[in-house]
């Protein structure tokens, strides 16, 4: 029997505001181990935590970009369970009142566009840092003992829960990909997966196909890349519908993805870790956000990336370098570029291809190399006109890349102009025509046979640098 | 004046102005009481003389180049111990805070410091101010300085003994469910709960975070406005504190309650487990008010029939989150286990005392799945309704008038056993917590055994002035002497 | 205190679960002693489910405050050495603790 998944995502986006969540600590996680740790971020007795206003404008982009509504009141509230990263023993976060609600984001799916529900968007703040000694490592109750650094604690962090609207690992993968792109966009976080300031759960149940009902929901942590939340989905999807094959049942728990053994695994936790016992923070009063701060809010939003890629498209790029120019730093010279004359096929080739590979390949920022807006027009417009063969303007391009200067100089500095005024090519063509008498018989005679022979010569005489197309014109008359 | 301790801080203000006395040596009397009565009543868990006699030279300093911080510049004033006091030991009368130095100061510390008071160490108080006698200390309980066989009440039972004893002329305490005012009624002197946000929370170790509220304890009302004025106004670092204006607390001291409305709480005017000479000497104040000028009215409050339960639910159910840090990974007592879940769970059971477990036991309870609302919402409901039986009387009447405690002074161990009974205590207090508005209680005299007697004056939020008004002119009809009648044994007459 | 708003509902509490879930591990006799305890105080506390409450908000601030922010500054923090002079143990100027059981 073939069956349908229905998985949900939990993702945990780290703010990078320049102050931690409830006090002025700065958020910075190179700091050495304790350094940015005060007493309110440390949970010592008499300490109180003060909101970042900036923050909850922050998380009001955040909700906008996943087209939520924000809620006129809502509530910072306690969430209680013991853990030794967690200074204070419960987390201030937000539970019956979350700050964005009832939002969706599209994704991009083998059948078509999938509308993905948000269900809320809540701020909480950020745990700190154990680091497992001794023991074999692999699971944490392996280890010896544990070391706690609290730098991390109190970095505000944003709770995104998705509906479980998605159906395949690969609409999972492409709804993450979006969300970050949205989060990169809005500038309010750096969302690396591989520093943890972008982090995902899944949870996930198998029916049968067709099926309108909901089998036993299963949780997954630890999935931490886009590679692992594919091939972690992947993975469960598998072993749920083993269990149903052979008629067990699926059991509700957490499970821990093992990227070594590239497989889920049973966590232990007690059931009373289950027991939060929310209740409203009194140590902070409610949030009322008005309809104009809302509006505020709203106008100060940057270009998203589905309304980059639209706009892009709108130029005539095809979907997938509209895709990589709206999602990399490429974006704003590109825009530039086009405004400056360049061609906006001919700029997205090159910024998606050459000039992507090379800062990939050098391992620098787009902004650190000496490629500018106006390079990019002036190298099309050669192109266009002829001056520079398609392969030669991406010569000439390297060579800007590599800081030797404008297009124009850099294609003489590299002979690497094509003869494209007609009078100096006609000399070329009459004494080719004269060399060759009896070709240029059969051409009087209008055998066009002989023309891919003649264009040759005409290159050839030329050493290359004849305008092949304007050098057929010239015979064809 | 004999004795330098037993001046209230009006007049010892005036005595340093005068040059009659040096803070120092005005410090040194204090000390001098100190050593006389703590082997008896331990009012104090730490005192501080080093740290205290560099404020009283600082303070003395100040005097001779003619700088003037106010009227607190250079009085010794005591600290209940569950305020933060930088690099001065700070326990909240907890094991599990045994020998913790914190690395700040609480922002009512900074204020003191501030207008220039001397600080003479930190006083004991039941477990993280869980109690209400002072027998749940860690570090052994505090006797009342006016019969050393009852207790001085709780949680502030230090702080007020301080001020009765003459060991500090002023001092500040905390009150959640009446642990200032209670022990105030109990040891004769005065104790201020203020309006909820008007003094800082910041440094406060956390009891009930929307029930605490800091407030002095004073010989006299007069001398309770200057501690009050000194540590009230707004503080960036609580995000609960009341933002506006702080209102002139003694505008309307010694002005009479000619032509205000006077209102007596009927609910708390007797029944079971009060006092009859507690609600005699309460009819007395009342009438003594009317003959003064004040219309005089009875108001029913049904609602406080119910405080003391929502209370119970409230109170637990905030201090089982607040508690939760203590747990041997940063700070204080560490108690090993083969886990962390281990060690954290043996700390807490050898670190707290049976009282705070209980709490936390109750408000874990009244939290938890499938209880909540039961229990925890309901009573926050209960709450508002409370808040409406306030606002409602607030309408006829301009200051309610109540017994601050149903009895005076307890045995010690009297109620030690049955934790109920030793509930009922609060039962007058609780209300004002839950409904955020001001109460003090005034002594008035004192009863058949000899032991203090308090009336309680309550007034709508940011209703200080008129509050301290009343109290004055209670005061000034009680005539009532602030100098504890300290046994034999501990001050030789 | 008047009973007259009706006799609450017994009251049922498992102290060994609540204890695991405030984390404190308790002797037989404080067991003991709080079983016998904690259900006389509750069933009081229960009054409170006597009342009639419907269309009562419940209140968790005594203050009608929204909005209270701070500006996002970084201020001063603590010295580490003077932080970790109070932990019970330290390691690489980190704290250290047993072997963690919950991946919770
Ligand atoms: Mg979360
Ligand atoms: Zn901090």
């Amino acid at each position: 029997m073939s069956y349908q998944a229905v998985i949900g995502i939990e993702t945990h986006v780290e703010l990078s505001t320049r102050s931690k969540m409830f006090c002025a600590c700065p958020v910075d996680t190179s700091s050495p181990p304790n350094t940015n740790v005060c007493p309110v971020c440390l949970g010592l007795p008499g300490a109180l935590p003060v909101l970042n206003e900036t923050a909850v404008e922050w998380a009001m982009m955040i909700g906008h970009g996943l087209n939520c509504s924000i809620a006129d009141h809502s509530v910072m509230s306690r969430k209680n369970y013991f853990y030794p990263d967690m200074p204070k023993n419960y987390q201030i976060s937000q539970y019956d009142l979350p700050l964005c609600i009832d939002g969706h984001l599209e994704v991009e799916s083998d059948d078509g566009v999938r509308r993905v529900g948000i269900t809320r968007v809540h701020m909480e703040e950020d745990t700190g840092k154990s680091t497992h000694v001794g023991g074999s490592g692999t699971r944490i109750h392996d280890a010896l003992f544990s070391l706690v650094d609290f730098n991390r604690a109190g970095t505000p962090l944003m709770e995104i829960v998705s509906e479980p609207d998605i159906r395949t690992p690969a609409e999972a993968r492409a709804f993450v990909t979006e969300l970050r792109e949205i989060v990169l966009a809005l500038g309010v976080s750096d969302a690396k997966l591989e520093d943890g300031s972008m982090r995902f759960d899944g949870n996930i149940s198998i029916r049968p196909e067709g099926s309108e009902s909901l089998g036993t929901k299963v949780e997954i942590k630890n999935m931490n890349s886009m590679r692992s939340l594919q091939q972690a989905l992947d993975h469960e999807i598998r072993r749920q519908s083993e269990i149903l094959e052979s008629g067990g049942e699926v059991v509700q728990e957490t499970r821990h993805w093992n990227e070594d053994t590239g497989r889920t695994e049973s966590m232990r936790s007690k059931e009373e870790a289950f027991d939060y016992r929310y209740f409203p923070e009194p140590d902070l009063v409610p949030l009322a956000v008005d309809p104009d701060w809302d509006q505020r809010v709203k106008n100060e939003l940057p270009e998203l990336p589905s309304q980059a890629r639209s706009r892009y498209a709108g130029l005539g790029l095809d979907a997938e370098a509209a895709a990589l120019i709206a999602r990399g730093d490429a974006g704003a010279l590109f825009a530039e570029a086009v405004s400056a004359g360049a061609d906006p096929k001919l700029a997205a080739n090159w910024l998606t291809g050459e000039v992507m590979a090379w800062t990939r390949r050098e391992n620098v920022e787009l902004a650190a190399t000496p490629l500018a807006a106006i390079h990019l027009a002036e190298l099309s417009s050669m192109q266009l006109d002829g001056r520079l063969s398609a392969s030669a303007a991406k010569d000439v391009l390297a060579g800007v890349l590599a800081g030797e200067g404008a297009p124009a100089d850099i294609a003489e500095e590299r002979d690497l102009l094509q003869l494209s005024d007609a009078g100096a090519l006609q000399e070329i063509i009459d004494q080719v025509l004269a060399d060759n008498p009896e070709a240029a018989e059969k051409l009087k005679q209008g055998d066009e046979k002989v023309l891919g022979f003649l264009v040759g010569q005409v290159m050839r005489a030329s050493g290359g640098k004849a305008d092949p197309k304007l050098a057929r014109e010239l015979l064809g008359t | 004046m004999s004795d330098f301790a037993d001046l209230t801080i009006r007049q010892a203000g005036e005595g340093l102005r005068a040059g009659e006395f040096s803070a120092t040596e005005l410090l040194e009397a204090v000390h001098k009481r100190a050593t006389m009565t703590e082997a008896e009543l331990h009012a104090y868990l730490t005192i501080d003389r080093n740290g205290a006699a560099r404020m009283a030279v600082a303070a003395e300093s100040a005097f001779r180049r003619g700088e003037d911080a106010g009227p607190l510049q250079g009085i010794p004033v005591a600290l209940k111990d569950n305020m933060v006091t930088r690099g001065v030991e700070t326990t909240a009368g907890s094991k599990i805070l045994a020998g913790w130095i914190p690395p700040y100061d609480a922002t009512v510390v900074s204020r003191l410091q501030a207008a220039g008071a001397v600080v003479v160490g930190k006083t004991n108080l039941d477990e993280f101010a869980m109690g209400s006698s002072t027998e749940n200390s860690a570090y052994g309980p505090t006797r009342n300085p006016w019969n050393p066989d009852t207790v001085p009440g709780g949680s502030s039972g230090g702080s007020a003994a301080t001020v009765a004893a003459g060991s500090a002329l002023g001092s500040l305490g905390s009150d959640t469910g009446g642990s200032i005012r209670q022990p105030a009624a109990f040891c004769g002197v005065v104790g201020v709960k203020p309006t909820y946000g008007l003094v800082s929370r910041y440094g406060l170790i956390a009891f009930a975070s929307s029930l605490d509220q800091i407030g002095p304890f004073a010989r006299t009302v007069d001398d309770a406005a200057v501690l009050l004025e000194a540590i009230a106004g707004h503080d960036p670092m609580d995000s609960t504190s009341y933002s506006g204006e702080v209102p002139d607390l003694r505008s309307g001291l010694g002005a009479g309650v000619q032509g205000l409305r006077v209102g007596l709480i009927a609910e708390m005017m007797g029944g079971e487990g009060y006092d009859p000479g507690v609600v005699a000497a309460t009819r007395q104040i009342v009438a003594g008010l009317e003959s003064a000028g004040a219309t005089v009215a009875e108001v029913s409050m049904p609602s406080v029939d119910y405080a003391l339960s929502a209370y119970y639910l409230i109170a637990p159910a905030e201090c089982s989150a607040n508690l939760a840090r203590f747990d041997g990974v940063r700070y204080g007592l560490r108690v090993t286990g083969s886990t962390t879940e281990e060690m954290m769970a043996n700390t807490r059971g050898e670190g707290f005392g049976p009282e705070v477990k209980r709490r936390i036991l109750l408000g874990t309870y009244a939290l938890s799945a499938g209880y909540y609302d039961a229990y925890y919402a309901q009573a926050q409901r209960v709450r508002t309704m409370v808040i409406g039986d306030f606002e409602r009387a607030y309408e006829e009447v301009d200051v309610l008038i109540a017994p601050t405690t149903p009895t005076t002074a307890f045995r010690l161990g009297e109620k030690a056993s049955d934790p109920l009974a030793m509930y009922l205590s609060d039962i007058c207090t609780i209300p004002s917590n839950l409904s955020g508005h001001p109460a003090m209680s005034v002594p008035v005299g004192l009863d058949e055994s000899g032991l203090p007697l308090g009336v309680q004056v309550l007034a709508p939020a940011l209703g200080e002035p008129v509050m301290f008004r009343v109290a004055g002119e209670i005061e000034r009809q009680a005539s009532f002497s602030h100098r504890a009648r300290l046994a034999s044994s501990v001050v030789p007459r | 205190m008047s009973e007259d708003a009706g006799t609450p509902p017994e009251v049922d509490i498992d102290i060994r679960r609540v204890a695991r879930l405030a984390r404190i591990s308790l002797s037989v006799d404080e067991l003991a002693t709080y079983e016998e305890q904690l259900p006389v105080i509750l069933h009081h506390a229960a009054r409170v489910q006597a009342l009639p409450t419907e269309g009562i908000e419940p209140t968790s601030h005594p203050l009608p405050l929204v909005n209270v922010f701070r500006s996002d500054a970084v201020g001063e923090c603590l010295d580490r050495d003077e932080v970790l002079a109070e932990a019970p143990e330290v390691q690489d100027h980190q704290f250290v603790v047993p072997r963690i059981m919950d991946e919770a």
